[in-house]
């Protein structure tokens, strides 16, 4: 109330209308910047559209006679990638996700180290990790595998965690106070309480797997992105196409399958 | 079968569990239990009562050391439990039996399952993962969950059964421990009027018919009048009334409880 016989009310105080004008200045500021770095050159701008539409024209009509023989393979060699590389993640992220579980291993120090395990493995790309493996087990599928693993550990980890940590403690006393030895506390009371929404993870995570495991081949990882790769070398636009259309009806056939069975254990 | 296990626990030396001088301080210096020290043999029933937030949780826990207690000891048929750990501490966890409140059942297992849990602390990891438990125990959980009216639920999930009948499988799973001593900690306090009474009556039916010495907080002093011979009032983390049912007035009531509006 101030000398005049009226309430006044102010959503923000002055301070905080500074603070929310700077912030609101910081991002102008950054567009700027990043708009210089990015250097659009205005003309092809302008060319875009002709250059799509160019493009589209090459890959007309798709190459179906192609697929038999050049990309069949590797779609399911893809396939392979993605599943064999879930499976291997699920192994190992099934350790790392107990450690992680503050409510069933209480040494802060070992949760903080599974954190650090599912932290790396999520934040490398899967490309650089595909780049890694590439590296080190030379070009082809076993390398795609090993990087799908490694990319998806923290991913399953990190939700498995989680799911262990909301599980009732209620039925894990009652284990506890039978006199069951750890292994079959964890069978029987923390596993049938997060088994419905770890096999829901495994699976969302074996969907994002197909899709990312057509990508990979693009540093030869394996699979359908290496058939892709080399028909864009050679621009064979058609292929390309063909390329495109394929990954597109596995990736949907996948989120369908996985939808379905999701729905089936929840 | 009967029979078989009649015999067997004629020859067996009475069950008992015996608490001794029992402090428990969540803060130091500021015990929630204050030596406490009683025991129960035989197939003697005793309720605890005392207000609310007075350690009758506390106290359960700490005998089978959910909860470690601050000083004391505790003994189960003669043997001390207050220093074990690992192995040790699990076996003699086997001897007590537990029954929740919330019953606390694993919701997604079968009754089965859930009951057969009761013998974890007997079989093997392996047994337990691949659901080979002894035919002994099979057997005994069948008769048991037939003499509980639970016959037609066998393998039914334990998330589908109402309130009654989830707290008759955690009273078996108990039983199944062949436990020396059975704790239940609030066991009716998530039921109405009726099944409490007939929870009352399986928990002392059972534990007459095993021989096992019954300890039931209970909040329901008139429920606890009904069903047991003995009386345990806490207060303030200590014991002001220990007694049969008949001897306890609205002056200990009084006592335990504080003010006497809620006497009328
Ligand atoms: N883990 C804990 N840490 C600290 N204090 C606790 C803990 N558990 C219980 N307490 C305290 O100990 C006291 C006794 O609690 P307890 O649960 O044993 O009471 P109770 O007699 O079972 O009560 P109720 O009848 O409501 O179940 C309470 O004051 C409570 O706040
Ligand atoms: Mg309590």
């Amino acid at each position: 109330m101030t000398t005049a016989d009226h309430y006044r009310w102010q959503r923000f105080t002055p301070r905080e209308r500074l603070a929310r004008f700077a912030v609101f200045l910081g991002f102008a500021v950054a567009l700027a910047a990043s708009m210089r770095t990015v250097e659009v050159i205005p003309e092809f701008l302008y060319d875009a559209p002709t250059q799509v539409l160019d493009l589209f024209k090459r890959m007309w009509p798709i190459e179906y006679s192609y697929y038999p023989e050049g990309v069949h393979h590797a779609l399911v060699e893809t396939l392979h990638i993605a599943s064999l590389g879930t499976l291997l993640a699920i192994v190992m992220a099934i350790p790392v996700g107990i450690l992680g579980a503050s409510n069933i291993v209480r040494v802060p120090a070992l949760n903080w180290l599974a954190k650090l395990i599912l932290v790396s493995s999520r934040s490398v790309n899967t490309l650089v990790w595909a780049l890694l493996f590439v590296a080190v087990f030379g070009p082809g599928a076993l390398a795609g595998t090993i990087c799908i693993a490694f990319r998806s550990i923290g991913f399953v980890g990190k939700l498995f965690a989680e799911a262990l940590e909301e599980c009732d403690p209620g039925p894990i006393e009652a284990l506890t106070a039978a006199g069951a030895p750890w292994p079959s506390v964890f069978l029987k009371g923390f596993w049938p309480q997060a088994a419905p929404a770890f096999w829901g993870i495994a699976l969302f995570r074996w969907d994002i797997n197909v899709r990312e495991s057509a990508v990979i081949g693009l540093v030869g990882a394996g699979g359908i992105g290496m058939v892709l790769d080399t028909a864009m070398n050679l621009f064979h636009w058609d292929r390309v196409a063909l390329v495109l259309l394929s990954i597109f009806s596995v990736v949907i056939i996948a989120e369908l399958v996985v939808t379905n069975i999701r729905k089936r254990i929840i | 079968m009967t029979t078989r296990t009649g015999n067997a626990l004629a020859a067996q030396p009475e069950r008992s569990l015996r608490v001794e001088h029992l402090v428990k301080a969540y803060q130091p210096g500021k015990p929630v239990l204050n030596d406490i020290s009683f025991e129960v043999r035989g197939q003697n029933s005793v309720a605890i009562i005392g207000p609310s937030g007075t350690g009758k949780s506390t106290l359960i826990r700490c005998v089978n050391k959910l909860i470690p207690p601050t000083s004391g000891a505790v003994f189960v048929s003669g043997e001390n439990i207050s220093r074990l750990s690992g192995r040790a501490l699990r076996h003699a966890r086997r001897k007590i039996g537990m029954v929740f409140q919330e019953f606390n059942l694993v919701e997604r297992l079968t009754v089965m399952e859930n009951v057969l849990c009761g013998r974890l602390g007997y079989v093997s990891v392996w047994q337990a993962w691949r659901r080979t438990y002894p035919q002994d125990d099979i057997d005994r959980a069948f008769a048991l969950l037939e003499s509980i009216g639970l016959a037609d639920f066998v393998h039914q999930r334990a998330d589908s059964l109402s309130g009654g009948q989830r707290q008759r499988v955690g009273i078996a799973r108990a039983i199944m421990q062949e436990p020396h001593v059975l704790l239940a900690d609030e066991p009716t306090s998530s039921l109405d009027p009726k099944t409490s009474v007939e929870i009352m009556e399986v928990l002392v039916q059972l534990s007459e018919v095993h021989r096992i010495p019954l300890i039931i907080n209970i909040h329901d002093v008139e429920l606890a009048r009904r069903f047991t011979s003995r009386i345990i009032g806490l207060s303030q983390g200590g014991i002001v009334f220990d007694g049969p049912p008949a001897e306890l007035s609205n002056d200990h009531l009084k006592t335990i409880y504080g003010g006497e509006a809620w006497l009328q």
